[in-house]
């Protein structure tokens, strides 16, 4: 930039030479350029003064934005209550037809917001007279309490609680909706199921998690979002279901059993299509643990699962059954059954005397103590060991059931040959009905082992082989003839010819020994007996026919006429054709040849 | 007759004082003055009965307090903005030099209240924070320096200026007052550029703050929590910002309602630092709305009326002193929604505190002072251009 000068030398000299004043000049000069620089100045400062000025305002919106934006937002603390991310998802749990055995419903429920409240102690008064259980003064307290802004009132209300709770007309009382475990048949499979109960709550949804049973089990497939809409099908047939419930209670009551429990599965896949246990419970409305009395007496108890029980001679089959795979014997081999066999201060006897020899078959047909025990004495402890081990009954029974892993059999220890002895007709080693489903599906469907399941399945399992197919052969015929010859002969159902072994185990006493009158009833049955397809085993816990001269509480009469009702009713919802005896006959003597 | 023997009275042909000052000041600037003071009462009688009442006080103990310097700082503003700017500069320059005087003995003299900075001069009745008055003081001063080196052949002042800022900068960090500090660099750096200064030296003028900020963060503690504080990505409810962040949620738009906020009791400047906090809890963000406009007002009218000016100091001391004031209430506010670290830093007005309050008047009244319509040669312009 070219600058004028302030004293430019021309006219000074001739400002000189005209006797004025250079000095004039100079200010002139300077006055000039001091306005330049000014309105230079002035033009450039506005230029950024006005940037500055749109600098601050945006500043200003920004902030008034910001302020906007925080205003809009939900509070900190409510939003602890509003909990975003608690999905109320839980899957459904059908039977193995889609049946629904478990389901969601849509319900409400209250809570407060205490600042938003016009009356607290009236709508605490108000809330006292809808809902008689709850503590009004309590309610109050909380109301009115200043720390407080959420209260929660209720977990559920039903459509006429949430219209009465609405017409009180108090804006701090607020519903959130929730999803609500309905069990749509109540007491059916209520320990196949187990319960639900509320989790984590917030304002718009609640955790819904699984208590016990297949709920527990299943939880995180239940509560996957990715399968929410897919239910969880189970092996269970509903109608079975309620009608082996029905024909166990009706028993349980006649025969004024303590308790019951049931397991039908099918002897190929392991698919338990039924589990009953009695004394049950409406898992919609679960009840409480029991703080007292026996918990093996409690609803909540599963028998067939959770419950371990020297099962008594249901499981000689079992005995026979390593005897005939080992080749010591055959069906027809005579067994040396004189008794009592006295080992130390123990003596092993026969319900009654049935004579000095016995078949195997025999054996088994008039359940002998002393014959099975002869038997197992000959093969020695560790081989019985290491054969029921094969079968899964000297472990926790493995089953899609929360409880199931929790339970696990009482074993001798150690496992001398008189415990060998006893286990051979069931004492001295408890089995739940469940493993001794699965170790007689094993028995009858050709020797495959079998994991029990609740989840549908389409095919058989291809477990390992325990028996061969023809020691299998053999003990099909076996309890067919227990049935037709036997103890069980209440369970000759016309058509359906049914094979199976009783038990009537003495119930151990609390302090050591065994009741007198006291026992626990077990039929194992297999059905048809001639083709087993299903395996039912039912137990009745201290049941008792009066009917006779003299109270009778032998399977016999107990366990086995509950068993065959059972089987004569779920038989044709099986689609089980009716066959006569003389077809059975030839399939098992076609099946025995074939080995 | 009178008059022919003892000649005519001298007429002096200036207006008289009053209406001239009514005639010349910005009216919607001191508009928006008074209201934020009430304002600030309004929310005075929200905020503080909790302290009072912790302190053991008559609940309305800061309120009264409050009204007493209010009046005090709009008495100041008053007389001064009927000042003419020579005598604000004189009256500025002077103070800025007792100031600076107060902020060097500072350390020796003054109390820090347990708040871990030393900033107060503690009196019997009341305290005074020096670096409250520095601010606007300051501006003026700078504005002078600036304003003369642009001048033929006049003394470096852009040069003095800058080591003037920097002393007083260096005065304030050392006690420590990083808030005013960075409030005082930034007043400077606009003034600078009001003044004309050269882009480029402005971006590395930009540079070296980050750098500066990057060194207080690394060698200050105190100045590295709040840095942390504020870059922690969720924010604990239970810290100050937590507790103001939930307060204007709760508010909403049109507030809990008069009395009803909360956030009050749980925060301890609540009187102070968060007053916009409790603003938006009670009275909702349509307050909150209205308080900004009003600082929008007070910057956006000074500096339209500024651009006018054709004296370069004038235009340069009201800049200062206006971008002082509203950064301080943006940084205020900023910090209570979060865009900005916590500062400690009072809302200019609003905010209950007798130092600030007064000083806010001082500054103020200069403002109105520096913005009164003058005769900006509009007229002499026209005829200079004809001839």
């Amino acid at each position: 930039m070219i600058r004028k000068p302030l004293r430019p030398l021309a006219r000074i000299l001739k400002a000189r030479e005209q006797g004025e004043n250079p000095d004039y000049i100079e200010q002139e000069n300077l006055r000039l350029r001091r306005q330049e620089l000014r309105d230079t100045g002035r033009m450039q400062a506005e230029l950024r003064l006005l940037l500055l000025a749109l600098i601050f305002l945006s500043g200003f919106v920004l902030l008034g934005a910001r302020m906007g934006l925080l205003a809009a937002t939900e509070p900190l603390e409510v939003r602890a209550g509003l909990m975003e991310d608690i999905s109320g998802a839980r899957a459904d749990i059908t039977d193995r037809n889609g049946r629904v055995l478990a389901t969601n419903l849509a319900t409400h429920a209250l809570y407060a917001e205490t600042r938003r409240m016009v009356d607290p102690l009236r709508a605490a008064r108000e809330l006292g007279r809808i809902f008689p259980d709850m503590d009004v003064d309590r309610l109050a307290a909380r109301f009115t309490d200043p720390d407080r802004r959420f209260v929660w009132v209720r977990t559920q209300l039903s459509p006429e609680q949430k219209q009465a709770v609405h017409d009180i007309g108090e804006p701090g009382l607020m519903f959130g909706p929730r999803k609500m475990r309905v069990y749509p048949n109540g007491r059916v499979a209520a320990h196949v199921l187990g319960g639900a109960r509320y989790g984590e709550q917030g304002v718009r949804a609640a955790e819904l998690l699984g208590v016990a049973g297949a709920e527990l089990y299943f939880e995180d497939r239940l509560r996957d979002p990715a399968q929410a809409n897919q239910p969880l099908r189970l092996s269970i047939d509903l109608p079975l279901q309620a009608t082996v419930t029905e024909v166990l209670s009706g028993s349980m009551a006649v025969l004024n059993a303590r308790g019951a429990s049931a397991v039908l599965m099918d002897a190929y896949t392991g698919e338990v299509l039924s589990l009953v246990s009695l004394p049950d419970f409406d898992p919609n409305d679960r009840p409480a643990p029991p703080t007292s009395g026996e918990p093996a007496d409690s609803p909540l108890f599963n028998r067939a699962v959770q419950g371990y029980y020297e099962l008594g001679s249901v499981m000689k089959a079992f005995a026979v059954a390593q005897a005939l795979d080992e080749g010591a014997v055959t069906p027809d081999t005579i067994i040396d059954t004189r008794g009592p066999i006295r080992w130390g201060r123990f003596e092993i006897d026969d319900f009654r005397d049935y004579g000095n020899e016995m078949s195997v078959t025999k054996v088994m047909v008039k359940s002998s103590n002393i014959g099975t025990a002869r038997m197992v004495q000959a093969m020695g402890a560790e081989r019985q060991q290491a054969f029921l081990r094969r079968f899964g009954l000297l472990d926790s029974a493995r089953i899609e059931l929360a409880e199931a892993a929790r339970a696990r059999p009482l074993l001798p220890d150690p496992w001398s040959e008189l415990s060998a002895m006893t286990i051979s007709y069931g004492h001295g080693m408890t089995t739940s009905p469940l493993a001794l489903a699965a170790g007689y599906a094993t028995l009858v469907n050709g020797g495959y082992a079998i994991t029990p399941t609740l989840l549908r399945r389409d095919a058989p399992q291809e477990g390992a082989q325990i028996i061969s197919a023809r020691t299998s052969a053999q003990m099909r015929k076996i309890l067919h003839d227990v049935v037709f010859e036997g103890t069980a002969s209440f369970a000759r159902i016309p058509g359906y010819p049914v094979g199976g072994k009783t038990g009537s185990a003495d119930k151990p006493a609390p302090n050591g020994g065994y009741k007198e009158d006291a026992v626990l009833a077990t039929f194992a049955s297999v059905f048809p007996s001639h083709d087993p397809k299903y395996v039912l085993i039912v137990t009745l816990d201290e049941a008792v026919d009066t009917t006779g001269p003299e109270p009778r509480r032998t399977a016999g009469w107990t366990a086995v006429p509950t068993a065959a009702e059972i089987t004569r009713r779920v038989a044709p919802l099986l689609g089980l054709r009716p066959v006569s005896f003389a077809e059975a006959e030839a399939k098992f003597q076609a099946d025995l040849r074939a080995q | 007759m009178t008059e022919m023997v003892y000649g005519t009275t001298p007429l002096r042909v200036v207006d008289p004082i009053l209406p001239r000052w009514w005639r010349t000041i910005d009216k919607m600037t001191l508009t928006s003055v008074l209201l934020l003071m009430a304002v600030g009462i309004l929310l005075g009688l929200a905020a503080s009965p909790p302290l009072a009442q912790r302190n053991g006080l008559d609940p309305f103990y800061y309120v009264q307090r409050q009204v007493f310097f209010g009046g005090l700082g709009i008495g100041a503003m008053l007389l001064i903005s009927m000042a003419s700017p020579e005598k604000i500069r004189r009256f500025a320059t002077v103070g800025f030099l007792l100031t600076l005087a107060a902020l060097i003995l500072l350390p020796f003299l003054g109390t820090d209240f347990g708040k871990g900075a030393v900033r107060w001069y503690s009196f019997g009745v009341g305290s005074i924070q020096p670096s409250e008055f520095m601010k606007p003081l300051l501006a003026v001063f700078v504005a002078w320096l600036m304003a003369a080196s642009a001048d033929v052949g006049g003394p470096p002042g852009r040069a003095i200026s800058f080591g003037v800022v920097l002393l007083v900068v260096g005065l304030l960090v050392i006690q420590p007052d990083f808030g005013q500090a960075a409030l005082i660099s930034a007043g400077w750096i606009v003034m600078y550029f009001v003044a004309g200064a050269p882009i480029l030296l402005l971006t590395g003028l930009a540079l070296l703050v980050i750098a500066g900020g990057y060194v207080a963060y690394n060698n200050s503690e105190h100045f590295a929590r709040r840095i942390d504080g504020f870059l922690a990505a969720e924010v604990d409810p239970r810290t100050q910002m937590g507790y103001a962040q939930n307060a204007i949620s709760e508010g909403g738009f049109f507030g809990a309602g008069v009395g009803e906020g909360r956030v009050k009791w749980s925060l301890p400047d609540a009187h102070t630092d968060f007053i916009i906090a409790v603003a938006a809890e009670e009275y909702g963000l349509i307050l909150v709305v209205f308080i900004i406009g009003l600082y929008a007002t007070i910057l956006l009218r000074s500096l339209f009326r500024l651009m006018r000016e054709r004296d370069m100091f004038i235009r340069l001391a009201g800049t200062g002193i206006a971008v002082v004031f509203s950064l301080q209430a943006m940084i205020n506010m900023g910090v209570a929604v979060r865009l900005l670290p916590s500062k400690g830093m009072t809302l200019p007005l609003v905010s209950y505190g007798g130092s600030s309050l007064l000083a806010t008047g001082i500054a103020i009244g200069m403002l109105l002072a520096l913005t009164r319509q003058r005769p900006q040669g509009e007229i002499g312009e026209i005829l200079s251009r004809r001839g």
